[in-house]
């Protein structure tokens, strides 16, 4: 869960790393009024969820708080890889003397945290790994062993820094992978890290990922924040039928019959697990079906949950039929998503004949499942139908519908 | 043979007074594992399903000997000091089943499983299985339903989904092919044992003589297969099926399992597909292809 740019940088303020002057402003008279504030020239800086900024035009310069308004006002309505902008941040200009790149995350392969570091920071880091290696250090710490700074001394090192700016780096450098490790991010990267002329090292951009699973960890900091329990920070803001996918998951523990994803095609999905769903979303695309949504069940939902979740589908506008699909299940009782899934169609009116194209899942008490469907003329099949060929059918259904 | 786990692997339950944990040790207990304790503290004492419950790992170890094996499922609070607890007892071989876990205590739990020579599978995965031998963990269901899924036999089967593990081994056994070793690997970020780890163990094991895995967008393991395939020259012919093509469109949505998601080209499934075909790992368009694909491996290897 990515933290916008501000958001970051009051998590490292209150880790005492060095920061600049300034605050975001959600109004054009108030940037007028930090600037005034901050007392010389600033920088006015896109509040999104992604990065080119720059590139995208959401950065700009004042040399007065005058300037301010209009430059506010022109920058948040641009909207950055699809991202809007939430505010903008004013914060003091500096002029700068060297940048540097520091950045923390995980490296799934060695299953242990990374510390990237390079004296040749506010440049695409890839691209400096490729072009000047040598200005690059990659180093992998423990989880388990204290944390102390020579880790931080040593990659900065390894870059060729020395001196007392060695010995200024290291802190900030340590304390940027203690924060990463104690708030359970994905992400910590500060970029540029800068050294102004004045001799002073500020972060002069930054931004930091909270992992989702651990969010319940953090509830109180989030809370500071400012950051509320709806918000995803996935890659685009969940749609009303994603919401209301969640709330029919959220109301009842037992299983899952959730992870709603809004597509807009004809084909209603009830379909799990989590592997399975993957495999059968791909299988009605690759047949020329057009899915309505994806989704998953599994773990054993009950039958209101995924009756519940019948009926949100099937009340999709431009939704014709679902496909109702598992891959083999275990846990899972075919005859309990069968009366759901039945109830679902019923109480949304609709005969269970006509609107269910197929029933594909296998499995735990198929028999029982299979009764329930052959009661209310279902089309279902059991494993010897694979997945592609079920999602197949329900194409097809489709086709000569239509 | 077969690799990690055989009839006569002991191992116990923790938190094995947990709805989910009461269903999966009747299920394996019924497909024969030998569970010789479960742990929940503040309940020992008890039994579940003839199996006694004791309050630490300790004093299974002491009272009933020693074990080999432990199957965690606990809530996600309280995993990382569960492993611990197994680790430091002599546990060797550690299935977390608990999903939500987040990956700075997975990495701790790995980091001090490999200090002490201990393995871990998942966590967010459903067991392993060796067929007409024993399981560990909810693969396949109640006993009857993993006999019909699951037949002995030669084929290993690796997956980063739990339920698609049966799905193939179901395909596998109604083509003819009986599977070795089917490991359900979890399907988190970080996970403690991937593909090219366990690919020593059947290229060690004389039953195994092909592989089918399951995989899907996001993380490295695929690209760490492919490495290490052509690396070691494996004897094993490998067929791999990849879910989730649909995701390399949809930059930074999370789809099926917390470690699915695309960030950048390496995560994509046409990335993946290019490495693992460079490497020579024959890759499926369909779940019903891979017993087909095996059988034209098998036959080209002689």
């Amino acid at each position: 869960m990515r933290f916008y740019e501000y958001e970051s940088k009051e998590l490292f303020r209150r880790r005492g790393l060095p920061l600049g002057q300034g605050r975001v402003a959600t109004r054009a008279e108030e940037a007028r009024e930090i600037a005034a504030e901050i007392g010389g020239p600033v920088v006015l800086k896109s509040q999104v969820l992604s990065g080119g900024r720059m590139k995208a035009g959401a950065v700009k310069f004042a040399d007065t708080p005058d300037e301010c308004p209009a430059l506010f006002d022109a920058i948040l309505p641009i909207e950055v890889n699809g991202q809007k902008a939430r505010s903008v941040l004013v914060e003091e200009k500096s002029p700068v003397a060297q940048e540097y790149f520091v950045s923390v995350t995980w490296d799934g392969r060695r299953k242990r945290p990374v510390l990237l570091f390079s004296d040749m920071g506010g440049i695409d880091i890839e691209e400096v790994a490729r072009e000047h290696p040598e200005h690059v250090s990659k180093t992998h710490f423990s989880t388990i062993l204290p944390l102390t700074p020579r880790i931080a001394k040593e990659a900065i090192g390894a870059t060729g820094v020395s001196g007392s700016h060695l010995n200024r780096l290291t802190p900030i450098v340590f304390e940027l992978m203690r924060i990463f490790l104690d708030h359970d991010l994905t992400l910590a990267e500060i970029n540029p890290l800068a050294r102004l002329d004045d001799g002073r090292f500020i972060v002069l951009d930054g931004h930091v990922d909270l992992e989702a699973e651990a969010r319940s960890k953090h509830r109180a900091l989030l809370t500071e924040l400012g950051i509320g329990e709806d918000e995803t920070r996935q890659a685009r803001e969940p749609t009303p039928f994603e919401i209301a996918g969640r709330k029919v998951n959220e109301a009842d523990h037992r299983g899952v019959a959730g992870n709603v994803v809004e597509f807009d095609g004809n084909l209603g999905l009830v379909i799990g697990a989590g592997g399975g769903s993957l495999t059968l979303f791909d299988a009605v695309r690759n047949q020329g079906g057009r899915p309505a949504n994806y989704c998953e069940i599994g773990g054993n939902p009950s039958v209101q949950k995924a009756c519940k979740l019948t009926k949100l589908i099937l009340a999709k506008p431009g939704v014709e039929k679902i496909a109702v699909m598992m891959n083999v299940v275990s846990n899972t009782r075919v005859d309990i998503v069968a009366r759901g899934v039945v109830k679902g169609c019923i109480e949304s009116g609709k005969d269970p004949a006509e609107v269910i194209a197929i029933f594909r899942i296998p499995g735990a008490w198929e028999d029982e499942g299979f009764k329930i469907l052959e009661k209310y003329g279902v089309e279902y099949c059991d494993r010897n139908v694979s997945m592609y060929e079920a999602a197949g059918r329900a194409v097809a259904k489709l086709g000569a519908a239509s | 043979m077969s690799i990690l786990i055989s009839k006569d692997t002991r191992f116990i339950v923790q938190g094995i007074t947990g709805r989910e944990a009461v269903n999966l040790t009747r299920e394996n207990l019924d497909y024969g594992a030998r569970i010789v304790g479960g742990v929940t503290p503040g309940r020992a004492g008890r039994d579940v399903y003839g199996v006694p419950v004791y309050d630490c790992v300790r004093d299974v170890v002491a009272r009933e000997g020693a074990v080999t094996g432990s199957v965690v499922c606990v809530p996600p609070g309280f995993t990382r000091d569960a492993v611990f607890e197994a680790i430091e007892n002599g546990v060797e071989l550690i299935v977390v089943v608990t999903e939500n876990v987040p990956r700075k205590e997975v990495a701790q739990m790995v980091e001090l499983a490999d200090l002490r020579g201990a393995r871990i599978i998942g966590p967010n995965c459903l067991g392993l299985i060796s067929p007409g031998e024993a399981k560990m963990g909810g693969i396949g269901g109640p006993a009857a339903n993993t006999r019909q899924a699951y037949k002995p036999g030669n084929i290993g089967v690796m997956s980063r989904s739990g339920g698609m593990t049966t799905e193939i081994a179901s395909t596998l056994t109604a083509a003819g092919f009986g599977q070795s070793t089917c490991v359900s690997i979890g399907g988190d970020a970080i996970i403690g044992t991937t593909y090219a780890e366990l690919m020593p163990l059947y290229e060690a094991d004389p039953q195994t003589e092909a592989i089918a895995i399951y995989s899907e967008p996001g993380g490295r393991m695929e690209a760490e297969l492919a490495e290490w395939v052509k690396e070691h020259a494996s004897r094993l012919p490998i067929v791999a099926f990849m879910a989730g093509r649909f995701m390399d469109q949809m930059q930074g949505m999370r789809f099926g399992h917390a470690g699915t998601i695309v960030e950048g080209k390496e995560d994509t499934t046409a990335e993946k597909i290019t490495r693992m075909e460079a490497a020579g790992i024959s890759v499926a368009e369909r779940i019903e292809e891979i017993p087909e694909l095996i059988r034209k491996r098998l036959a080209e290897a002689g």
